[in-house]
């Protein structure tokens, strides 16, 4: 059985009795060791685990029980994502070997569904990062080019999809980091309406950014994904109780005469050449579908970025300084006379596990939260936020989705900007504005650069219409060639 | 508002934070807080005298759930994660003289 089946077909094979569940492990795992050494995308890979669960899902249905949705298709989890009894890490030093004795709310959810957790994928540390090379246990090679990054912080999670090492993965997204590794790995990502999804067991970076969301070879197959993990979770206060709808059917339906709205100032300067016009040719194509394409104005959107690294370093410095040495992780207790204390353990600690960018972000989160600069800088950026909100709202009163770039540039070199942070920064710039805003967003693959680097349309619903959202990208997905690396053929 | 970020100020935040740095990483970080914090500073050009801060992310607020005592992790599991534990508790260098 081959290891890049889709999601959906998979399921419906394993729940047909046309393949088990351990055949469609062991092809996984197969892909997984044969591809993993080149592209460092799984940093945990569950091998007897996994057989285990596709043995208990085999198990269930030879007692004809009903088998779930996602019957033995082959999960990858990105690491800031608890699992029970597997090592959880968030690619960060300070925990390394921690194995959390409860599985997020999506791990559950994707386990009651009968899928099997394949491994946990790598990341940038805390998901901080936009290129993956901030992981403790080294960088993600793209597998287009492995010269190049996948896109940060789900970095894992895309290039684990894209090899076609597994069909589906999770990932989180706090200012971009599902879409934008989508863009630059040629698969589909979904950030869902803030709150669609449960943060319980969501190693936190920025709590009202974080969510997560699905990678998938196919729209439909992140549908399901999507469809499985959605939903109010007691344990999650901001998960939202509104119905979840159905978004493999909302992938069929027609979207003759849904207004796309385009922002010009989406296709501005630092815009490449290339991906432009592979964006507007999408656009043309859901033209000839029926869509009708306008104009919108989003004029906050320039301020996106500063309001962002504001918020998101805010709320980082305060949910990492649970890191301290004393519940899990690492500890460094400073030896010598005068040194046996916790405050100087606190310090030796953090200093020895994280990393740079953790250090470079938990800094300007605690300046901007620092007595005699909160007002100047952090209640100005949440004021700026709603102004980025409301552009949304008026946006969405003439527009039924957004359509854009995800990201300005197909896949960067490793190394290219790991010196210069800003430049770096400014590659989430198109995906940070719905993030503010608490919207839905995906990225579904659209045509390649001419040295065949992949580029993604970016579709932005409003809140709660991931079922619009859905439907656009289907439609374009079956104008669209689905693009599959060199390496996983 | 402008800012003007030197060393002694990133020592400052750094110990609030209890991150202690070396001094070439102090030297390093100082340059880029400051390009962060210059950068961030665009943010003046906006007049928002009269927007309300995005104090909650949600159109609504979700409903809470009642106040139950529901089953929680086994100590033992939990403590099993600690670097020390003693007594049934997280063990941690004394701070307080006996």
């Amino acid at each position: 059985m081959p290891s890049h089946d889709e999601v959906l077909a998979i399921a419906e094979r394993v729940r047909a009795g046309e393949t088990s569940a351990l055949d469609a492990t062991q092809a996984a795992l197969t892909a997984i060791d044969a591809r993993n050494g080149a592209l460092n995308a799984f940093l945990t890979v569950s091998h007897e685990n996994a057989l285990d669960q596709a043995r208990a899902v085999d198990a269930k249905r030879a007692r004809g029980e009903k088998l779930g949705p996602l019957a033995g298709v082959p999960i990858g989890i990105k690491d800031a994502l608890c699992t029970r009894g597997v090592v959880t890490t968030a690619a960060s030093k300070i925990l390394e070997g921690y194995v959390p004795p409860y599985d997020a709310t999506v791990v559950a959810r994707l386990r009651a569904a009968d899928a099997i957790i394949i491994g946990k994928t790598n990341m940038d540390e805390f998901a901080m990062g936009s290129s993956n090379e901030n992981s403790a246990y080294g960088p993600v090679k793209n597998p287009w080019d492995p010269e190049r990054t996948p896109g940060g912080s789900s970095g894992g999670s895309a290039a684990a999809v894209a090899a076609r090492m597994v069909s589906a993965t999770l990932g989180s997204d706090t200012g971009g980091s599902i879409r934008q590794p989508a863009a630059l790995t040629g698969t589909v990502g979904i950030k869902p309406t803030y709150g669609r999804v449960s943060r319980f067991g969501l190693i936190a970076f920025a709590s009202s950014l974080d969510q997560v969301g699905p990678f998938a070879t196919d729209v439909r197959g992140a549908a399901r994904v999507l469809g499985v993990i959605s939903g109010k979770d007691p344990k999650d206060a901001t998960s939202l109780g509104a119905p979840v709808d159905d978004y493999e059917a909302a992938c069929g339906k027609s979207v003759k005469g849904l207004r796309i709205g385009v922002p010009a100032e989406y296709f501005a300067k630092g815009l490449n050449p290339e991906v432009e016009a592979s964006i507007r040719a999408a656009i043309s194509e859901l033209e000839a579908e029926g869509c009708i394409v306008r104009p919108v104005k989003l004029p906050h959107t320039r301020y996106a970025l500063a309001t962002y690294y504001i918020i998101a370093d805010a709320e980082a410095s305060s949910n990492l300084a649970r890191f301290d040495g004393v519940r899990y992780g690492l500890r460094v207790e400073p030896s010598g006379p005068g040194k046996a204390d916790l405050k100087a353990m606190y310090g030796a600690t953090r200093d020895a596990g994280f990393g740079t960018e953790v250090k470079r972000r938990i800094l300007l989160g605690t300046f901007v939260l620092s007595a005699g600069y909160y007002d100047a800088y952090y209640l100005k950026a949440q004021k700026v936020r709603t102004l980025i909100r409301r552009d949304f709202e008026e946006a969405f009163r003439e527009v039924d989705v957004i359509c854009s770039p995800t990201s300005p540039t197909p896949a960067f070199r490793l190394g290219e900007k790991v010196d210069d942070p800003l430049a770096m920064y400014l590659n989430d710039v198109y995906t940070l504005p719905a993030s503010l805003a608490g919207i839905p967003g995906c990225s579904v693959p659209a045509k390649p650069t001419a040295s065949g680097l992949p580029v993604g349309l970016q579709i932005v619903a409003p809140w709660l219409e991931e079922a619009k959202m859905f439907s656009v990208a289907a439609a374009f997905e079956a104008r669209s060639p689905g693009l599959v690396p060199p390496l996983a053929t | 508002m402008t800012t003007r970020i030197d060393r002694a100020q990133v020592e400052h935040i750094a110990q609030l934070a209890s991150l202690i740095l070396a001094d070439d990483e102090t030297e390093r970080l100082t340059r880029e807080l400051a390009d962060m914090v210059r950068y961030v500073e665009e943010l003046n050009e906006l007049d928002t005298a009269n927007v309300e801060p995005t104090a909650y992310v949600q159109l609504e607020r979700s409903e809470l759930r009642t106040d139950e005592v529901e089953p929680c992790l086994d100590p033992q599991e939990t403590l099993a994660q600690a670097p020390r534990s003693a007594h049934g508790g997280f063990a941690v260098p004394t701070f307080v003289e006996s």
